[in-house]
């Protein structure tokens, strides 16, 4: 800002919008949010297109592809069988990771992890364990013996803003979709999985649980990030946004609105008060939106 | 109301606090922070030529390194380690010295809770010291809420276990530095101080999180008075107490 957007205002009537845009970005983004628009015509406080479909991958006991605009996630869910922890004989574990391959975005390079990653997946576990999403009891088979170790992971396939928003609606949507899998106890006490094959013909030992089952999901957490920039409140924003302007906070909210996490890491602009309550009620509206489309992709899967 | 802390504290009764200036003899600058047990020292070096890859080199750039008491770091670190980065990079000025790279380096010596506000309070007294200039401070807070729905500042590891949810907060330090008689807007409301940082952990209702703002301010600006007046005094002079 400063002199050179002094300069752009004398040269903006002259220059291409291209190149206004790659010269003067933050003067170009300011310009449109005067008019109360952006760049790719949502208004300020709405969040782009959202799709989800579930059961992207087949080989995974549940899995999810989110999209919101752009961003892309895909989430998949692998169930094992482990000994619990001798604190809690009667739980099952939850390891979530969160991936950014290179193909995601320019600033991924191979070799070097982005530093984004180890940050968002940190807070996709602390959220989705601490918002009681899952009951970690019913992940249990055997008490003190053996219960289910959930891996998911969580690759970005277009990073394009956003990230974590996208990262937890596709988690839930992954979790939404798991079924666990039949397992039995063979004659060692052992557990195994009853395969696919065997499961016409009635099997010798008496499984554990006796069909694929659902988790039963209580209270799901949804996200939305805004950003802060004056007195403007943007929300979902692209990746161009986010870095033209770097004030973020994502507030996650479950289904029953209960706050899970207010995350603001640092920023030039500061939230008061009632920039806070604008960021919540924007993010309540979306949580009905995210809501609505995870009801919407589940009955799909049914039907089929 | 009747609160049952281990320590005997009332709910918004903070820990002792103890900063010291100039500890380390290599570093550009480096403070320790201490607030009951939880103990953190902060080294800076700095400012280096160059800034890092993607990193804007018209400005300066700021690097945290956290280090674990003991083992390696992991998620949480590096978790950490961001937070603090994009906190210090809103209170440092980066126009100052472009292209050049400031590390901060944060060894925790003991975690008895409110870990990452007291590690922000010792890098900011670092920064003073090692005289990065600066926009403002920054002081960081921790409340949480107990399971009977009372907020309980300052946790202490057991406590912060033990409650619901707890809050990071961080603030920018009290107007009062910059216009000593104007700490009173006009209208004679305090002024607002907006929140640069917040990070929370679990569950609570969207009004639990006012209140624990409303109890952070307070609070946030006696730290700010007290991190002022420790830094009036000189490195090297006996270390400043409070309670």
């Amino acid at each position: 800002m400063g002199g050179s957007a002094n300069g752009a205002t004398d040269l903006s009537s002259e220059m291409e919008v291209d190149a206004f845009r790659r010269l003067f970005p933050l003067r170009f983004h300011e310009r449109h949010l005067l008019e109360s628009v952006r760049p790719d015509a949502r208004s300020l406080g709405k969040a782009r297109e959202t799709s989800l479909a579930l059961g992207a991958v087949a080989s995974a006991d549940g899995s999810a592809l989110a999209k919101i605009g752009c961003t892309t996630m895909l989430a998949a869910i692998k169930m094992e069988v482990m000994t619990p922890a001798k604190e809690t004989p009667d739980e099952g574990c939850v390891a979530i990771d969160f991936h950014m391959p290179p193909i995601c975005s320019p600033i991924v390079r191979p070799g070097r992890p982005a530093e984004a990653a180890p940050v968002v997946s940190k807070q996709l576990s602390d959220t989705i364990i601490s918002s009681g999403m899952i009951d970690l009891k019913e992940l249990s088979l055997v008490s003190g013996k053996a219960a289910w170790m959930a891996y998911l992971d969580i690759y970005c396939l277009d990073a394009d803003g956003s990230l974590f928003d996208a990262a937890l609606l596709a988690a839930a949507a992954a979790f939404s979709h798991l079924q666990i899998p039949v397992v039995s106890l063979n004659d060692d006490g052992r557990i195994v999985v009853v395969s696919k094959e065997k499961e016409g013909e009635k099997p010798k030992n008496k499984p554990v649980n006796e069909e694929k089952r659902k988790l039963k999901l209580r209270s799901i957490p949804f996200a939305l990030t805004c950003i802060l920039h004056k007195n403007y409140i943007l929300a979902d924003p692209t990746a161009e946004e986010e870095s033209i302007m770097e004030t973020l906070i994502t507030i996650v909210l479950d289904s029953s609105c209960q706050l899970v996490s207010l995350y603001k890491p640092g920023g030039p602009a500061l939230a008061y008060e009632s920039v806070v309550q604008d960021c919540i009620a924007l993010s309540r509206q979306r949580v009905k939106e995210l809501q609505k489309i995870l009801n919407e992709a589940i009955l799909d899967m049914e039907v089929d | 109301m009747e609160v049952d802390r281990a320590d005997g504290r009332t709910p918004n009764q903070r820990r002792p606090v103890v900063c010291t200036r100039g500890i380390l003899h290599r570093a550009h600058g480096s403070a320790s922070w201490a607030q009951g047990d939880t103990k953190v020292i902060a080294a800076v070096y700095g400012p280096k030529s160059g800034t890092r890859k993607n990193e804007n080199p018209e400005k300066a750039c700021i690097e945290v390194i956290w280090k674990p008491k003991t083992g390696q770091s992991g998620k949480p670190e590096r978790e950490y380690e961001m937070v603090m980065k994009k906190t210090l990079q809103s209170i440092c000025l980066l126009n100052v010295h472009p292209n050049t790279t400031t590390s901060i380096i944060i060894q925790v010596v003991n975690d008895d809770g409110a870990l990452l506000p007291c590690a922000i309070n010792a890098a900011c007294a670092a920064l003073v010291d090692a005289g990065t200039p600066l926009k403002h401070l920054a002081v960081a807070v921790c409340c949480c809420m107990s399971e009977n729905g009372q907020i309980l500042l300052d946790p202490s590891k057991i406590e912060e276990q033990k409650v619901k949810a707890f809050v990071y907060l961080v603030f920018p330090n009290s107007i009062a530095s910059v216009l000593p008689e104007g700490s009173l807007r006009p209208g004679g409301e305090v002024t607002e101080l907006g929140i640069l940082t917040s990070v929370t952990h679990g569950v609570m209702a969207v009004d639990d999180y006012f209140s624990c703002l409303k109890l952070g301010r307070p609070a946030a600006a006696e730290l700010s008075d007290f991190l002022r007046n420790s830094l009036k005094l000189k490195a090297g002079s006996d270390p400043s107490k409070a309670g």
